[in-house]
């Protein structure tokens, strides 16, 4: 017996030994480890950043044999073998084609609607406008990413990261750039926590003291009838406009129906919670999965290589959508904090221009932003609700601006 | 040509074309739901106008109508407090806001009444 070749063979099978021959996976599992250090120590959005980040060092971990992105990288919907996901995969595999098929964002979705309270958008309808122009970034992102050579369905994917909208980030990427899902995601989400910090500078830049100081009237009740209404009225309108954004709306507006309809309470408490909850952490998990760091080539039967054209999450190309990423989420607050300026000036003066960077969704932290910004310079000046009209408006204009992308993919066989 | 058979890049004229096509829906879909927020808020008032108005509106004062209830008022809950046209939802945000700016205990404050500003 030879034991010294024992040896050799449990070293050469082991996963430490796989870290040194693919160290990416070791840089990978670092940035999990910084990731966490961030969700738990700093706060940063916890409840995704959390699994994001645990996801990322369970599927970087050599040979764990729970992700596997030689199944899902670089193919279409319709050339993945779901037999071979759910013989050969593992939990995260399985858990993964909630990601691939899309259910997990329409979920998502879901509970957003049945804990968002249109209330105040429907107090003043007028606010929705500055939902449309922080989208804005969205635009400008696509055009940077064209410029910079992505093909035009990865741009869209990568320019939706300026809605400040991760389930539909997810969405829209894992129908358009499905190979560009994990930087997207974690762009998305990355930002989102970071939007306390990105706004702040940008919104003191492109307003006045006065115009900060404004000082905002109280809105008119809104009649239940209204509310219930609403949801209804938005999901046939927007799905006949964008047939496209069916899920996403139709799934925001159910929940929102629960919500406001008053009779299956329980329902709306479910969405809004457990199921909420559930699908936060089969989609976090799995997406921050999908970053990992070396990808096996996929092979056939015979061992011969069928996909060379996996590439691993460490590349030039990652690097460059977190920077396009920051780009969408400065000239989304830039558009809302614009038009803000605008509607200051067409009203003269009864419309506080800070509510419009909480244009950019991110529910409801962006009308937190603009609250705590305006409360700085008067401290008497209440903008909290006044910026959840723009904020849930926003989530809406995101959601249409992703359908508007993917039905110009699919007319022009964008979608792989 | 903005339209193409297979994944191919785009030129820059072509992105800032489809952007500007893309921007103008955003906001034709959210001027459109605006609009549709206004008919229903009006059909909402024709009707409420259709239905005979209560008397005069009793201010709401929520303290009484738990104590007809038979319910015991809260520790640290200082009286009773008269809500005008704010619904309880707000009224409680609007105190939550108030203790958290001053940095008090919510129950240390004293609020007579919430009303909305003409």
């Amino acid at each position: 017996m030879d034991i010294g070749k024992i040896v050799n063979d449990l070293w050469v099978e082991s996963g430490f030994n796989q870290l040194f021959v693919h160290w990416e996976n070791a840089v990978m599992i670092v940035v999990a480890c910084v990731l966490l250090y961030l969700a738990i120590v700093r706060g940063f959005e916890p409840l995704l950043l959390m699994g994001i980040a645990f996801g990322m060092l369970l599927a970087n971990l050599p040979l764990s044999g729970m992700m596997h992105m030689e199944f899902f990288s670089g193919k279409a919907l319709s050339e993945i073998s779901f037999s071979q996901v759910l013989h050969e995969g593992g939990i995260l595999d399985v858990l993964y084609l909630g990601v691939k098929l899309n259910i997990y964002p329409c979920l998502i979705f879901m509970g957003i609607g049945a804990m968002t309270d249109f209330g105040p958008m429907l107090a003043r309808p007028s606010s929705m406008i500055l939902g449309a122009a922080a989208q804005l970034g969205i635009y400008c992102a696509f055009i940077l990413a064209i410029l910079f050579g992505f093909l035009p369905n990865v741009a869209a994917a990568i320019g939706i990261i300026g809605g400040a909208d991760g389930p539909t980030a997810i969405f829209t990427a894992s129908m358009l750039a499905p190979q560009y899902l994990g930087p997207i995601a974690i762009a998305a989400y990355s930002y989102m926590a970071l939007i306390p910090l990105i706004q702040p500078p940008i919104m003191k830049a492109l307003t006045t003291r006065k115009e900060r100081e404004t000082v905002m009237t109280q809105s008119k009740p809104v009649s239940k009838t209204t509310k219930v209404v609403f949801p209804i009225a938005v999901t046939i309108f927007c799905v006949l406009l964008l047939p496209s954004v069916a899920p996403l709306i139709g799934c925001l507006m159910l929940g929102n129906l629960f919500r406001e309809s008053g009779v299956v309470d329980r329902l709306s408490d479910t969405s809004q919670n457990a199921l909420l909850n559930i699908v936060t952490i089969f989609l976090s998990t799995t997406v921050g999965a999908t970053s990992v760091g070396y990808i096996p080539k996929a092979v056939d039967a015979l061992g011969n290589v069928t996909d060379a054209t996996n590439v691993g999450f460490l590349s030039s190309s990652t690097l460059l959508i977190i920077l396009l990423g920051l780009v969408a989420f400065s000239f989304s607050t830039v558009g809302g904090v614009l038009f803000g300026k605008i509607m200051y000036a067409v009203t003269g003066g009864k419309v506080n221009p800070l509510i419009g960077s909480a244009g950019v969704s991110a529910v409801p932290m962006a009308a937190r932003v603009s609250q705590n910004v305006g409360s700085k310079y008067n401290p008497s000046n209440y903008l909290l609700m006044h910026a959840m009209g723009p904020n849930v408006a926003g989530v809406i204009g995101s959601a249409v601006a992703a359908g508007f992308f993917i039905a110009v993919g699919r007319a022009l066989e964008w979608i792989p | 040509m903005l339209f193409l058979t297979a994944i191919e890049e785009i030129s820059i004229p072509n992105a800032l074309l489809l952007s500007l096509i893309g921007f103008s829906v955003v906001f034709i879909a959210l001027i459109s739901i605006i609009a549709v927020i206004k008919v229903i808020a009006t059909l909402s008032q024709s009707k409420n106008a259709a239905v005979p108005a209560p008397a005069v509106s009793a201010p709401k004062s929520p303290v009484p109508a738990a104590a007809a209830a038979g319910k015991v008022p809260a520790a640290g809950s200082q009286g009773e407090i008269d809500l005008y046209t704010v619904d309880d939802q707000t009224a409680a945000m609007l105190m939550a806001i108030v203790a958290d700016d001053l940095k008090v205990p919510l129950n240390t404050l004293r609020f007579t009444s919430i009303r909305e500003a003409s």
